[in-house]
């Protein structure tokens, strides 16, 4: 189990994630080889699994963002994994998570512009098998993205 | 908008999976000196086509087992009750991500929790007394992947 100082590790190192071991164990007022020991725990058990960097998608110049919520036909006894399979080859979908609730599969993708959204919805979206039913949440604005946990 | 070379990708694809890499090893797998993986990466930071880093924590392992979406539509409209649901919302600490969004609802929240009772106490303690908060709809997550992305 965790300890307090685990747990300041990782407020300070969600906080900011491109501290090193030492600046860390800076913050945390212990010794550098104490907290490198932590971090070196906690990968081992798998509480951290790693540092990832952030793509900005809109600087690469992909404008648009769009939830697509799709609820799948469940007569079909493979309709998740077949989904699923098929959503993974389509480039521009860079989240899938599926649902327990009213929404089966929730799918991101982002796009150039409207149109380049509009083809990619048409040839790649549309064609995936065993929609039901999709719904669409178009990305106005993101105002909170840290994804930090509440420790 | 920035234009990658293949390099430029292939970097971006690798720290997206692992930030902690050092130039040296990116560069030797690229077949790039030390100093070129170097320059490149803090071109790409400096164009904001990597934004920052992101700890990756195995929110189960830390007690959070549940994570929900909730889609949530304002009661009232308007330029200042926005701003306030902003605000009010983002403080939330078990709200990792807020979105401004177009469609069926105005936001979309991804929640995390200890477990469901913990998630109906932030539900009506947290999320259904924030000002303007009108219809709410909740889908549990039960898997997620992160793609790559067109790169």
């Amino acid at each position: 189990m965790l300890d307090d100082l685990d747990r300041r590790i990782l407020r300070h190192w969600q906080a900011d994630a491109s501290l090193s071991p030492a600046e860390l164990a800076e913050r945390c007022a212990v010794a550098p080889g104490k907290v490198a020991r932590r971090i070196a725990r906690m990968q081992e058990n798998g509480v951290i699994k790693g540092v990832a960097a952030v793509v900005d998608w809109a600087a690469l110049g992909y404008a648009v963002e769009v939830a697509l919520r799709v609820t799948l036909d469940k007569t079909v006894s493979r309709a998740f994994d077949d989904f699923i399979e098929a959503a993974r080859e389509v480039p521009e979908v860079i989240e899938i998570q599926t649902f327990l609730g009213r929404v089966d599969v929730r799918l991101n993708i982002i796009a150039r512009d409207m149109p380049h959204y509009q083809d990619i919805y048409r040839d790649r979206i549309l064609t995936l098998p065993h929609i039901a039913d999709i719904e669409a949440l178009m990305q106005i604005a993101r105002i909170k993205a840290d994804e930090a946990l509440p420790l | 908008m920035t234009d990658l070379d293949d390099i430029d990708r292939a970097l971006v694809r690798a720290l997206a999976r692992d930030a902690s890499q050092s130039a040296g090893a990116l560069g030797r797998r690229l077949g790039l000196s030390q100093p070129a993986t170097w320059r490149r990466i803090r071109k790409l930071e400096a164009t904001g086509v990597l934004r920052g880093r992101q700890l990756r924590l195995n929110a189960e392992a830390l007690g959070f087992g549940v994570t929900v979406f909730l889609g949530v539509k304002l009661a009232t409209k308007g330029r200042v009750s926005l701003e306030d649901f902003e605000r009010a919302v983002s403080a939330i600490p078990e709200v990792q991500q807020v979105e401004h969004v177009l469609g069926l609802y105005d936001y979309r929240l991804r929640v995390v929790a200890r477990d469901l009772p913990d998630f109906e106490r932030v539900l009506r303690r947290r999320i259904m007394t924030l000002p303007g908060a009108g219809e709410v709809e909740a889908n549990v997550m039960l898997s997620e992947e992160r793609r790559p992305g067109p790169l």
